[in-house]
């Protein structure tokens, strides 16, 4: 009989690459003041791909006052007229959408199964929706103000989902009328140049949008400019504490999507085959490089030995590898800092006594690989119950009522999403309202949309991306 | 009997079959997921208008799909109604082709027990190999689930030997939740095979509802140590779709599931669709449509 094996399936089309990015200020491509610049390495095999700027202050200064003129333009454009450029940088991603899926999954390790079929649709779908605001704002404001643009905004992004973030961020800046000055994450800078071309492309008025690549003191320069009316962090909770300490007392405007660690809660009356792939979905998902990454499971204990029987059954159909193959559901981890940081939480996890289960897989001889991995007898007190470890690492403990169940799901510093999956509907809305967490998804999880807001509790951060919510963030009531 | 209620979320169920469709099968693994489809065929004719001439000429395709091409196994069955299960074992002597019949009064089965046992005895008299019953949906639907567990039981004791599919005809019960529910308790009755669909209702075999009995015969192995098979049927015309099936059981089942004693599709037009694509897979471009002996 003829074994059934799937051959090698790459995705072929190759993005146009520059040998070297300079940094998009004015609507020019500019050369960085130091004439400084930092490699981007694909982290699937660690070769370079390309030279990208280093953005020094002086670099952040000049962006920031193209961004000062570009909105003087732009928020006094007619709001129909904004609306026209906005859909058309979403018709440009959604026409260029194949050659952003692969450069996105080169330049940060993710499956093009999920930049293809999530990241690029997802990032069209927000300028999309955000083009459809532009001119109808007074009608997401309450009471009959007049909403107005806020001014420049330094927006700073992730590497997890670096142009998705790009697009969470800036679609609705520009629909509201507010000019930006967008900094990309250091490991992953591709997709917003490419965003940067597009927007080139797509003809918007000069120093509307600036991306100025860097590290984090690029970053830092930014949110500590004077001439910077809001900044939009997404990252670590550890920097959105020292953003918000910077900005305190300087007017700035501050919204912030940190950290999580989100329960995922299951019941022993759940469709139990549609949680194992919820469970899937909440941590494998983008190798777990995910702030609302179902995290920690918590598994009602008469059906405790079930759940871990599939799922350790599931992650063996897992497949880890190429990321660029079609059929690759992990790919590489975003970069060896991150694989460091996995290695060492999951190391603590089996010094503290908790079992480790892993996908036996062969891991690829170059390049940033970790293999699906869950941990059962996780006790709270363990730091792998309690730290985010942003990677394809579950923790599992049990409890035994819902009272118990919510008492441990809330019993975090963070509160970005959680699930819950049972069949009874009214005790998933009980769970659901006793949840403090800015997402919960009822028997489903990681669904998004660019209407429903999406933003955290607690450590996670505070103000609302996507939806009427969202675009509150970006706007003054006159 | 009554099977325990295992409980089916439809969002997540058509999310998890939605992503095994995308899977790639290209080059290698598409040469070999065509053979293993063509091994794995129940070459079908279930129409009024069937004749002997025409059973006759589907045998001989069944035999050997296109005649001149090296390398194309024989399908696994031949499927016909009870009175021309005789011609087409003439037709099929020696073959290794099995021979399936329906039976229990296909495809409504909405007669009594004694004639469903007429019916299954004369196509068994006849010479079938295989018999596909269809379960008392209706009965189902009702609650009456005792009922439809001792129908497939009666059957499956006048089967003996011969292998039993029962058709579940998901497009007629409402959910997935029945569905997993008819799979559980045909399995617990003793059938052989788990089979969607008729194919004579508007909704036959889907990605999710193939899924879904994958799951019921994953959760019956591990409970019982027995493998058990599925077939699929209705509505697959194309490789592509077909290679999606192999994917959907490897995947839930694995490759031990991939082969003629326990995964069948039925179908009639597949095959030609199959031939073609593994002609354009071995030379790189396509056979016309004529190449393909019509049955």
């Amino acid at each position: 009989m003829t074994a059934f094996t799937y051959a090698p399936a790459p995705e072929r089309v190759r993005p146009r690459l520059r040998e070297r990015y300079g940094l998009f200020i004015g609507g020019r491509w500019t050369a960085p003041e130091d004439d400084r610049f930092m490699e981007t390495i694909n982290p699937a095999d660690e070769t370079r791909i390309a030279d990208v700027a280093y953005g020094s202050t002086a670099d952040v200064d000049r962006a920031v006052r193209a961004a000062r003129k570009g909105y003087e333009r732009w928020s006094a454009l007619k709001p129909a007229d904004r609306a026209k450029y906005v859909y058309r940088i979403a018709r440009t991603i959604t026409e260029r959408s194949r050659e952003l899926a692969v450069l996105e999954s080169l330049d940060g390790g993710k499956p093009i199964r999920e930049s293809r079929d999530f990241d690029v649709p997802a990032s069209a779908a927000h300028f999309f929706y955000h083009a459809g605001w532009a001119d109808k704002l007074e009608w997401a404001i309450r009471g009959g103000a007049s909403p107005q643009p806020i001014g420049v905004c330094g927006q700073i992004v992730p590497w997890n989902f670096p142009l998705l973030m790009a697009a969470w961020k800036m679609a609705p800046a520009l629909a509201c009328g507010n000019a930006v000055v967008l900094k990309p994450a250091e490991t992953t800078p591709l997709t917003a140049l490419a965003l940067a071309e597009i927007i080139a492309q797509a003809d918007l008025p000069p120093g509307v949008v600036n991306v100025v690549t860097g590290d984090g003191a690029t970053g830092a320069a930014l949110v500590d400019h004077a001439g910077v009316d809001k900044i939009a962090f997404t990252g670590s909770t550890e920097v959105g504490k020292r953003i918000a300490r910077s900005t305190a007392g300087s007017g700035k405007r501050l919204t912030l999507e940190l950290g999580g660690k989100a329960a995922n809660v299951i019941f022993a009356d759940a469709p139990m085959d549609q949680a194992v792939e919820g469970i899937v979905q909440g941590i494998y998902f983008n190798q777990g490089h995910v702030c609302c990454a179902g995290s920690r499971l918590l598994v009602e204990e008469s059906v405790h030995d079930e759940v871990v029987d599939r799922l350790t059954n599931r992650i063996r159909t897992l497949r880890l590898g190429d990321p660029l193959d079609k059929n690759t559901d992990i790919g590489a981890i975003n970069s060896r800092v991150q694989l460091d940081k996995i290695r060492e939480l999951v190391h603590s996890g089996i010094e503290q006594g908790a079992t480790l289960v892993q996908a036996e897989c062969e891991l690829p001889a170059r390049g940033f690989f970790f293999p699906a991995s869950f941990f059962t007898n996780v006790h709270p007190s363990h730091r792998i119950a309690r730290e985010e470890i942003f990677g394809p690492v579950l923790s599992i403990m049990t409890f035994r009522t819902p009272d118990e169940a919510i008492e441990k799901a809330n019993n975090t510093p963070y509160g970005l999403s959680a699930g819950v999956w049972a069949a009874e509907g009214s005790k998933n809305m009980w769970v659901a309202q006793h949840l403090r967490a800015g997402v919960v998804w009822c028997n489903t999880f990681n669904k998004f949309d660019p209407s429903s807001p999406f933003g955290g509790y607690k450590e996670s951060g505070f103000g609302r991306e996507g939806g009427v919510h969202g675009l509150h963030e970006y706007l003054t009531l006159a | 009997m009554s099977a325990t209620l295992v409980r089916v979320d439809a969002v997540m169920l058509e999310a998890r079959a939605a992503e095994l469709a995308k899977r790639s099968i290209k080059t290698s693994a598409k040469l070999a997921g065509i053979d293993i489809a063509i091994r794995c065929t129940d070459l079908t004719t279930l129409e009024g208008k069937d004749s002997e001439g025409r059973v006759r000429s589907l045998c001989a395709k069944a035999r050997m799909p296109r005649p001149g091409w090296s390398g194309i196994p024989s399908v696994a069955a031949v499927c016909v109604y009870p009175n021309l299960v005789a011609v087409a074992k003439e037709a099929l002597g020696g073959s290794g082709v099995k021979i399936a019949s329906v039976a229990t009064a296909f495809p409504s089965g909405l007669v009594d027990l004694d004639v469903k046992l007429a019916d299954t005895a004369q196509a068994i008299a006849a010479g079938a190999d295989e018999i596909d019953m269809v379960i008392d949906r209706g009965a189902l639907l009702a609650g009456r689930d005792r009922l439809v567990a001792d129908e497939i039981a009666a059957i499956k004791r006048l089967c003996g030997d011969v292998h039993l599919k029962v058709i579940l005809e998901t497009g007629e019960l409402g959910s997935y939740e029945m569905t997993r529910r008819a799979s559980d308790l045909a399995l617990e009755a003793g059938a052989d095979f788990i089979k969607s669909s008729t194919g004579k209702v508007g909704t036959n075999a889907t990605f999710p509802t193939a899924l879904l009995m994958c799951e019921a015969l994953r959760d019956f192995y591990r409970k019982t140590g027995q493998r058990r098979g599925l077939k699929l049927a209705g509505g697959i015309r194309t490789t592509k779709q077909a290679l999606t099936y192999l994917v959907i059981v490897n995947e839930t089942l694995g490759n031990a599931w991939l082969q003629p004693d326990l995964f069948r599709l039925g179908a009639s037009s597949l095959l030609d669709d199959l031939l073609m694509q593994f002609e354009k897979e071995r030379t790189g471009h396509y056979a016309g449509a004529d190449y393909i002996p019509k049955d």
